[in-house]
């Protein structure tokens, strides 16, 4: 738990590990739940073996690991609806797992081959999927956001009833495009929840030294956008303000903004050494709020899984994992006439 | 047996100091336990465990220096328990020196060099080149007189009543009919939803734009000049221009962001400025700048119609400009293609938007001194119809570019690089550049005139390219 922010300690504490809120357990089954915890697993072991793959030199540049945060990739795709368009930053990972993108293309697009997801032209930071209504993977940081109004937009101008979804963290939180878009989104309505994923750091900077106003589900409200603060260590918590927050959105009501209150694990990106702050401060978090332990604890209380259960999800997702990473080494990198494809392009089609 | 080898902390990372082991031989270690510390010249990491099992070796001890990265620095025995169910990978991690992979990444290989030799880079494909030529008109087609405004005003309400899919959005654009009156007419047409008046917040909605292109609409994002579109040029660039290529394909976003561009008169330095080079500059995006009225209709319905972001440059000194225009006829006007507006045979004047009509002008000055001036008019900075260039400077041997940008770097520099690569031995004098001059434009009436393209300036220039 990040220390010294004395105005939301006690609050997070209120619906923090400690004393591990119901929310929302009686509203799912056993099959939700243990697919929730094999999504977060799957992001968990997929990201730390980016992590060990860039540590080998197979992946490139720059790649920013979702490990902590993977209840909100989860909760949200559990309480969207199918159509609705999701959109983020460049901590993409954990939200192209689970809107259904193939772990393999994932991976091989991590390594700059030819079977990724871009052709391996994006990278990290780039990776898109129209199938999956996944809009990237943006690497300019709260650039995402008036796209994802725009998608917005596009779902007004068409009335098909979808939400789009713009993700962004607590950083991109300052970022005066921000703004510009929430003025727009709730001067024309536009279905679009804004997801913040508050991690506590923008890259190095505490959010206490980067934010006046550090409760960002406030940030709506000289627009009229309402906002809530959500335990984003809290699985069935996103979930269920996802939900809420969409049927305002597609209900012709207008933007919503949920601040989910995360904690990334690792360094902001491979090579940050992460001295802004203590191994006691992460430790604390994996140990009391760790978002996966959470799920299994659900899991035990409940009596819907047991160990072999478990290990069973875990061998499952470790296989997925091993079988990403082995196309990902030897799937081939692009062919060189690729440099000149996908410029320019002749058809809508 | 895993071995657990010498981790890259950075893309330019080729070696460490393993300056501290937090486990031992005998320790039972699970994915995410920090086991060591790494020092290199710039930081000090943690590195945390992948994989689960016992440490059953250290081969690196603490303190040992310039460990090359992948190097194993100790051996991991499997777990009774929780590793046995899982299936083992095998060649999860080669050792380097003997890679399985066919295609071991660079810091793999045993030289530790991070630069690959890149394989030969393939040329750009040319752009495929069919005979683009304006359409012809039907027989009995007249011509009728319009300003370049009301063709603008024109092309947008023909292509809109085409395609629901074509929306405009820009500040003033609906409700004041257009700050500049090109969008006169088409919220009376057209409603708001589809003609939007956005607030003065340029990055927001060029973003917004942009992001309901991805989504398969085809915006028409109105500037109210593209000097304020500079806070917007990161969507135009960074997410328009690139994503096509980021996507692998997969996202194309058709979308006009279109407005005027260059100097209007005595609005000084922020209001006047010609972007043609700036945008010219982005692989992704294509870039128009019209100077006649029928140009005009044409090309935005051509970029209209384009799947890729097209950036068109309107002049506001041009908008009241009347000029033929085919009545009647769905004219589009192929992208990509320069039109000769004056034959000659001594010098190759090739320009631009406004910059056409200063030519055409001192070609009429040159004719007085038996200088015959080829005009050619550009329209379509990116691509460049460079051949159109090179076949005129090949019959008359002499270039000058015009342009209201700044010289360093800009059009005129560019057709001059591309000229001398081509048509080398055709050229009997140097290129010549008229621009504007390099400072930021003035607002004394003098001196804005001593600072931009004058029809004086290119006369001078084809002269003295003509050694005349």
């Amino acid at each position: 738990m990040a220390r010294g922010q004395t105005g939301t300690t006690g609050r997070r504490k209120a619906t923090g590990a400690a004393d591990k809120p119901k929310t929302g357990s009686a509203a799912v089954t056993k099959e939700q739940l243990l697919g929730y915890y094999r999504e977060m697993l799957l992001i968990r072991r997929f990201e730390e073996r980016a992590g060990q793959l860039y540590g080998m030199g197979l992946i490139g540049g720059f790649c920013h690991l979702y490990i902590g945060q993977e209840a909100i990739a989860v909760g949200v795709e559990a309480g969207k609806k199918p159509g609705d368009e999701i959109i983020t930053g460049y901590r993409d990972h954990g939200h192209m797992l689970v809107c259904g993108m193939d772990p393999k293309e994932v991976m091989a697009e991590l390594t700059g081959r030819s079977g990724g997801s871009s052709k391996g032209k994006g990278g990290s930071m780039h990776m898109f999927s129209t199938e999956a209504n996944f809009y990237g993977g943006h690497g300019i940081v709260g650039a995402q956001v008036p796209l994802g109004t725009g998608l917005a937009l596009a779902n007004s101008y068409r009335g098909d009833g979808r939400v789009s979804f713009a993700f962004f963290g607590d950083g991109a939180a300052n970022q005066g495009q921000v703004y510009e878009s929430f003025n727009m989104a709730e001067l024309w309505k536009l279905p679009v929840v804004y997801v913040i994923e508050n991690n506590q750091y923008a890259m190095g900077t505490a959010i206490q030294r980067s934010s006046s106003e550090t409760r960002l589900f406030k940030r709506g409200v000289s627009f009229n956008i309402p906002g809530e603060e959500v335990d984003g260590m809290d699985v069935l918590a996103v979930k269920a303000a996802t939900e809420k927050a969409a049927e305002h959105a597609r209900s012709g009501n207008g933007p919503y903004i949920l601040e989910m209150k995360t904690y990334r694990y690792r360094g902001h990106s491979m090579s940050d050494p992460a001295k802004y702050r203590t191994r006691e401060e992460v430790d604390e978090v994996r140990k009391t709020r760790d978002p996966i332990d959470h799920v299994e604890e659900l899991l035990e209380k409940n009596g819907w899984a047991d160990e072999a259960t478990l290990k069973a999800i875990d061998a499952e997702v470790k296989k997925i994992v091993a079988d990403a990473a082995e196309f990902a080494r030897t799937s081939p990198e692009p062919e060189p006439s690729e440099l000149y494809t996908d410029v320019y392009t002749e058809s809508l089609a | 047996m895993t071995d657990i080898l010498m981790p890259a902390l950075s893309p330019t990372m080729e070696e460490g100091t393993l300056a501290k082991w937090h486990v031992k031989v005998g320790d039972n270690v699970k994915s995410g336990d920090v086991i060591a510390e790494i020092e290199t010249d710039k930081a000090t990491m943690e590195v945390e465990a992948v994989d689960e099992g016992v440490i059953s070796e250290i081969l690196v001890p603490e303190g040992s220096e310039e460990v090359k990265v992948n190097t194993p620095i100790a051996r991991l025995g499997g777990e009774a328990g929780a590793a046995a169910e899982a299936k083992p990978e095998p060649k999860a991690e080669p050792a380097p020196e003997a890679p399985a992979d066919p295609q071991p990444a660079s810091r793999a290989e045993a030289t530790g060099d991070p630069v690959r030799a890149p394989a030969e880079a393939p040329k750009a494909e040319p752009a495929p080149k069919p005979a683009l030529r304006d359409p012809e008109l039907p027989e009995g087609v007249k011509l009728v007189k319009v300003t370049v405004r009301d063709a603008l005003r024109d092309a947008m309400a023909e292509e809109m009543r085409r395609d629901s899919d074509v929306f405009l959005m820009g500040e003033e654009v609906a409700q004041y009919q257009g700050a500049y009156k090109v969008s006169r007419g088409l919220l009376d047409e057209f409603g708001p939803k589809r003609v939007i008046d956005t607030p003065i917040t340029e990055y927001g909605f060029a973003g917004l734009g942009v992001g309901a292109a991805m989504a398969g609409l085809k915006p028409i994002v109105e500037f109210m000049t593209f000097n304020f579109a500079m806070q917007a040029i990161d969507h135009i660039i960074n997410s328009a221009a690139k994503t096509l290529y980021m996507s692998g394909g997969q996202i194309k976003t058709s979308i006009v962001f279109r407005g005027p561009n260059g100097a209007a008169a005595r609005v000084g330095a922020q209001h006047s400025q010609d972007y043609a080079a700036w945008y010219g500059h982005v692989p992704g995006l294509k870039v128009l700048a019209p100077y006649d009225a029928a140009d005009a209709k044409g090309l935005l319905k051509a970029a209209i119609r384009d799947p890729n972001p097209v950036v068109f440059l309107e002049h506001e000194m041009l908008y009241g400009q009347e000029f033929d225009v085919p009545e009647d006829v769905d004219w589009v006007v192929p992208i990509g293609k320069a039109k000769v507006r004056r034959q000659g045979k001594d010098v190759t004047l090739v320009a631009y938007s406004r910059m056409v009509g200063f030519c055409l002008q001192a070609a009429e000055e040159l004719a007085k001194d038996g200088i015959e001036a080829e005009v050619v008019d550009l329209r379509t900075i990116r691509p460049m119809d460079i051949e159109a260039v090179v076949e005129s400077v090949k019959k008359t041997n002499r270039l000058v570019t015009v342009e209201e940008g700044w010289g360093p770097m800009g059009i005129g520099a560019e057709i001059a690089a591309k000229v001398t690569e081509l048509a080398f031995d055709y050229l009997d004098a140097p290129p010549a550049r008229v621009h504007q001059e390099d400072v930021p434009l003035p607002y004394a009436a003098n001196l804005e005139l001593l600072s931009m393209p004058s029809v004086a300036k290119i006369v001078k220039a084809a002269k003295a390219v003509s050694y005349k």
